[in-house]
């Protein structure tokens, strides 16, 4: 498509003076009358039976109006779905309840919940609750919840392996055995928390006189949602409506269906009455989904020219102490089909074992299965550069796929779009200055300073489609979009979208996109989400999947409104439609343009109907579901330099450059504040956050004030850039810029920390890379 | 993070907050509130009333009492940073205020606050010590004046009697050719001190240390002088050896914090480096 005024445009976001003014329409904002305030009693034990739950003296306090527990709640309320049955796999989903009935699973899992005149008294009562608990053996790390003899959570999940999911492509075993070099290594990608800046939390209420459940909550996928809550209360799809306008940030953890929206339900069904319910941070960090956490076992086989010829991952994935709602995909489909990154390797050999805990419950996190499966070769890549003596920038140059192979479909059956890895290595490469820099190395080494350069040279996946391939991964929906456009008589346009921004700025780059397709003003166009009463069925915000799935939609119910509004033109011009032609907002007729509509006049047109051409119906309406053929990848280069201080272990950071290639870009500003708010986090996953449990189960980092997420004071200066290689996947040549930072900067920032560290013989630490982690291994090597 | 029910006392003098403070046996003092409302918002602490003592008049402002530099209790981090006389006699005050917590925090928390608190990892505990304040405290039975070598005596405990309200922090002025410093390692989550160090050095004519003050927060359980390392500076010349071999003693006798972060041989790793560090920079200002 052409591109015109306002595709490619840093148009300011639209969003923002009503969020940066405290005026935004979150959750926790709406006030009902009557409302009641719901707390949820959690486990302070990570495994334990149990025994009896005492409610008497909650119920009898004063302004406490009903306390449930989760035997009260059994037949109001079916377990919590899970939604990606993965096939093939020996999948077993335990029962999950809203409110645990026989045993609890994890510290954090609710028992009871308590529903009050308001918050005070209701977190008062909760202290009131008298539980008996027969404490049970707790496990936590995955690998060893599945030997003999672990405490085990469920009695039909033999040794604690919900699945094990199998990949198998190309002949790994000949590989191993004629590779010229063999590295092995045990890698731990480990346990993160979304942290949102917005909890999670609802207001539902339900209308006993007309049987409707309007429920407000803080959702990626109000839509699923809907049908979700519907499954498990029993209340017709019909009777709910799912509000999510403005949501403060997911991550992806506000994909999942959780025991709070659902008890809000269930409750004020049960009490005729508006309940709200919000959790506290520190109920964020123990009751809302974990990413992450794997401990993978590699093999990697190649030449000695340093070709890579076969890699084979036994991963443990840790599920915590329920199935999530999409968490046996994320460790799954979601990271072994992208294990041949942006090298053309011919042989992928996965296994993974899905691995029920006494945790949290993991899911889908910011890059959601492609950070595991980049870090992990990422890795492995400076390990063979190491072993073979190249330069990390040469050996991921000869293993790339090259640029006249595109499309490429890869040993793991995926098509690659397009792609010209290359060019973002090149421009990475000159941005950072890369001789100048390894020869400043070696001087600085010389001075006994340790700086070190890392690189990462990824590919994602996005835009997650088509249905037709999720139902092969057993996903248990569709991976379409919808949209509506609804042109108003006076000319102005409301836009319905499926998708459901939480921070990604839709409602800006939907309307560049509308504008210019119909040639009005950007002002002229509403973008309207995160409403099931009035938007069509829609799959949400996730997976960078908003561009270039629901943007398409738009696009194409765009193209549709124009199609219906030529025929009206032409007819009020009486010529044939193959005669007019449309151009910044005017209809005219081919070679006489003073003969002209505008297309205002010919919504009002429309909408008169005074005169129609024959077989046009009145109105000025579109509405087009999209299902993409494939999915897109976009790819990039970063390049991380940082400095150890050997003394401390303290870590701190010279350059960052970020080379992405994410096909055509909308709205720069926004790519660019996407890459920057990646970075940031896969940055952090390096050296700040980690998700620390003890042996008992009880989580180390509970808390801000100790779980590091990182301040911009911590973050070094950002230079980004970009090449254009643009998809053919849909019109607007665009791949998706969502997660793309959060996946490059780990390895990058890893493999950088371990350069600076080569001089001690270290090759490698397992991440995070805290300071007395370093300070250790330096220790250990000095002697 | 909503603390249980609690009674709010505002009283305008310090002999009614005494009296406040004696009535109500679990009451707690509030002097800006940034360690306690968080520590109640999460349950940790569930005092039954808070006396409010940040509105008495006279317990807040900054004096020259001649040798001696005098702070009240509810002076704000804020108004210790920006003060002239400070930033003047003791410029380790701003240099440590600056990497206390962020604006909201250094608006509104108060240094008596934080002192009377005791946090392990507080950053102004082991300044006070290294500048060898005086504080009073006003008690039923009238003023005493503690000084700052027996003021800190355990994790979250001071030598204040429960009945005892802290109103006065002295701190004499330096002699000439004095230098200080604070080092900090801060907890990437909390900004708190994983480690600080702080070195108030005076050196004489010759060049030679003939004062030195050390102490460590954030390390142990509670701030403490490091004499050993002091001593191994006075009459010495601050050479980077002489700083080196002083430093190697700062982690003798200490016992250790340990947690999630940080080991204890982690942290007394650290204390050897960051006293190292907190003493060259002082010997350097002292230097001029």
């Amino acid at each position: 498509m052409a591109v015109t005024k306002l595709f490619g445009a840093s148009v300011k976001r639209r969003e923002d003076p009503r969020l940066i003014t405290g005026r935004g329409n979150f959750t926790d904002h709406i006030r009902l009358p009557g409302t009641l305030f719901m707390a949820l009693k959690r486990s302070p034990h990570a495994h334990a039976r149990i025994v009896r739950v005492d409610v008497s003296k909650a119920r009898a306090m004063p302004g406490v109006v009903a306390v449930y527990t989760g035997q009260d709640l059994v037949d109001k309320l079916a377990p919590v779905p899970c939604a990606w049955l993965i096939p093939n796999s020996d999948l077993k989903v335990p029962s999950y309840r809203a409110l645990a009935v026989d045993k609890v699973r994890y510290v954090g899992d609710a028992v009871a919940a308590v529903v009050a005149e308001n918050r005070y008294v209701a977190e008062d009562a909760l202290e009131a609750i008298d539980v008996e608990y027969e404490v049970l053996p707790a496990i936590v790390d995955q690998e060893q919840a599945t030997q003999d003899g672990a405490p085990q959570l469920y009695d039909d999940v033999p040794n604690n392996i919900a699945f094990h999911w199998k990949l198998h492509a190309g002949d790994f075993d000949s590989a191993w055995n004629q590779a010229e070099v063999k590295l092995s290594r045990r890698l731990i990608n480990h346990r993160l928390i979304p942290t949102a800046m917005e909890p999670r939390g609802a207001l539902a209420h339900y209308n006993p006189g007309t049987g409707d459940l309007t429920i407000w909550c803080t959702s990626q996928n109000p839509h699923v949602h809907r049908l979700l809550l519907s499954a498990v209360t029993g209340i017709p799809e019909t009777r709910i409506r799912v509000i999510a306008t403005d949501v403060g940030g997911g991550f992806g953890s506000k994909i999942p269906m959780y025991s709070g929206e659902m008890l809000a339900s269930a409750i004020s069904r049960d009490l005729g009455r508006p309940i709200k319910w919000f959790e506290s941070r520190r109920e964020n960090y123990v009751a809302t989904t974990h990413g992450r956490d794997h401990i993978q076992y590699v093999d990697l086989a190649a030449t000695r020219e340093g070709k890579v010829t076969g890699i084979r991952v036994k991963s443990y994935a840790n599920l915590g102490a329920y199935l999530s709602t999409a968490s046996p995909g994320v460790p799954t489909w979601l990271f072994g089909l992208m294990l041949c990154g942006a090298y053309a390797i011919p042989a992928v050999h996965v296994d993974v074992f899905g691995v029920v805990t006494n945790t949290t419950p993991t899911d889908a996190y910011r890059g959601a299965g492609r950070p595991e499966a980049t870090y992990l070769l990422e890795r492995m890549m400076d390990l063979l550069a190491r072993e073979l003596g190249m330069d990390p920038a040469d050996i991921r140059r000869k293993n790339f796929v090259p640029k006249e192979q595109f499309p490429y479909t890869t040993a793991t059956g995926l098509q690659y779009d397009s792609g010209n890895y290359e060019a973002t290595l090149d421009r990475a490469l000159e941005l950072v200055n890369y001789q100048q820099l390894r020869r400043e190395q070696e001087e600085l080494r010389a001075q006994g300073r340790y700086l070190g350069i890392g690189f990462s040279t990824y590919v994602e996946v996005c835009g997650l489609a088509p249905s037709a391939a999720a139902g092969a991964m057993g996903f248990q929906g569709g991976l379409w979009e919808s949209a509506t456009v609804r042109v108003h008589p006076s000319g102005k346009v409301s836009v319905f979208t499926g998708s459901n921004p939480h921070g990604q700025g839709e409602e800006t780059t939907f309307a560049q996109i509308v504008a210019d397709e119909l040639g009005i003003s950007i002002d002229d166009v509403e973008i309207v989400h995160g409403d099931t009463e009035m938007i069509p069925f829609g799959m949400g915000t996730y997976g960078s999947r908003s561009l270039a799935v629901g943007g398409t939609a738009v696009i194409m119910a765009t193209r549709k409104v124009k199609e219906k509004a030529t025929k009206i033109a032409a007819h009020l011009l009486e010529v044939a439609p193959e005669d007019v032609t449309f151009e910044n907002g005017r209809f005219f007729v081919k070679g006489a343009p003073d003969r002209a509509k505008t297309f205002q006049e010919v919504a009002g047109a429309a909408y008169l109907a005074w005169s129609m051409p024959e077989g046009v119906t009145p109105g000025l309406e579109e509405t087009h579901f999209h299902d993409p053929i494939n999915n897109t990848f976009p790819f990039g280069c970063h390049i991380c330099v940082a400095e150890v201080d050997a003394d401390t272990g303290k870590v701190s950071f010279r350059k960052y450059v970020a080379v992405d290639d994410v096909g055509n870009v909308v709205n720069p500003m926004i790519v660019d504040g996407q890459v920057h708010g990646g970075i940031a986090q896969g940055l952090a996953q390096a050296v700040y956050e980690y998700a620390a449990y003890d042996e008992n189960g009880q989580l180390l980092t509970a808390t801000l004030m100790d779980y590091a997420v990182p301040k911009a004071s911590m973050l070094p200066r950002f230079d980004v850039d970009r090449t254009v290689t643009p998809t053919p996947v849909n019109p607007m040549g665009a791949k998706g810029a969502g997660e793309t930072g959060t996946i490059a900067s780990t390895p990058a920032v890893a493999n950088a920390i371990i350069d600076a560290l080569s001089p001690f013989g270290i090759d490698h630490l397992d991440i995070p890379l805290t300071p007395e982690r370093i300070w250790r291994a330096v220790q250990e090597r000095r002697g | 993070m909503y603390p249980s029910t609690f009674e709010y006392y505002r009283p305008s003098s310090v002999s009614e907050a005494i009296q406040l403070l004696s009535q109500n046996p679990d009451a707690k003092l509030l002097a800006g509130g940034h360690s306690l409302i968080p520590a109640m918002k999460l349950r940790l602490s569930s005092p039954a009333a808070l006396i409010d003592i940040t509105r008495i008049p006279g317990l807040s402002g900054i004096r020259d009492t001649g040798d001696r530099v005098v702070i009240g209790a509810t002076t704000t981090y804020d108004e210790v940073m920006r003060s002239e006389l400070i930033q003047r006699t003791l410029p380790i005050l701003p240099e440590t205020i600056d990497v206390i917590g962020d604006l909201q925090v250094r608006n509104l928390g108060t240094i008596g606050g934080s002192l009377a608190h005791a946090d392990p990892a507080a950053d102004l505990p082991a300044v006070m010590l290294a500048l060898g304040a005086e504080f009073k405290a006003i008690g039923p039975n009238g003023e005493r004046t503690i000084p700052v070598d027996q003021f800190f005596v355990d994790l979250f405990t001071t030598a204040l009697q429960p009945n005892e309200i802290l109103t006065e922090i002295a701190i004499p002025k330096p002699a000439g050719r004095t230098g200080m410093a604070y080092e900090k390692f801060a907890n990437p989550a909390s900004g708190y001190a994983v480690v600080g160090a702080a070195a108030v050095v005076t050196l004489g004519a010759d060049g030679r240390v003939t004062a030195a003050r050390v102490a460590v927060t954030g390390a142990g359980p509670y701030a403490v002088r490091r004499t050993e390392t002091e001593q191994a500076l006075v009459g010495q010349e601050p050479t980077t050896e002489v700083i080196k071999q002083a430093s190697q003693r700062a982690s003798e006798g200490m016992t250790f914090n340990s947690d999630v972060f940080a080991s204890d041989e982690y942290r007394a790793h650290l204390t050897r480096v960051f006293v190292g560090r907190a003493i060259a920079k002082a010997a350097q200002r002292a230097q001029g």
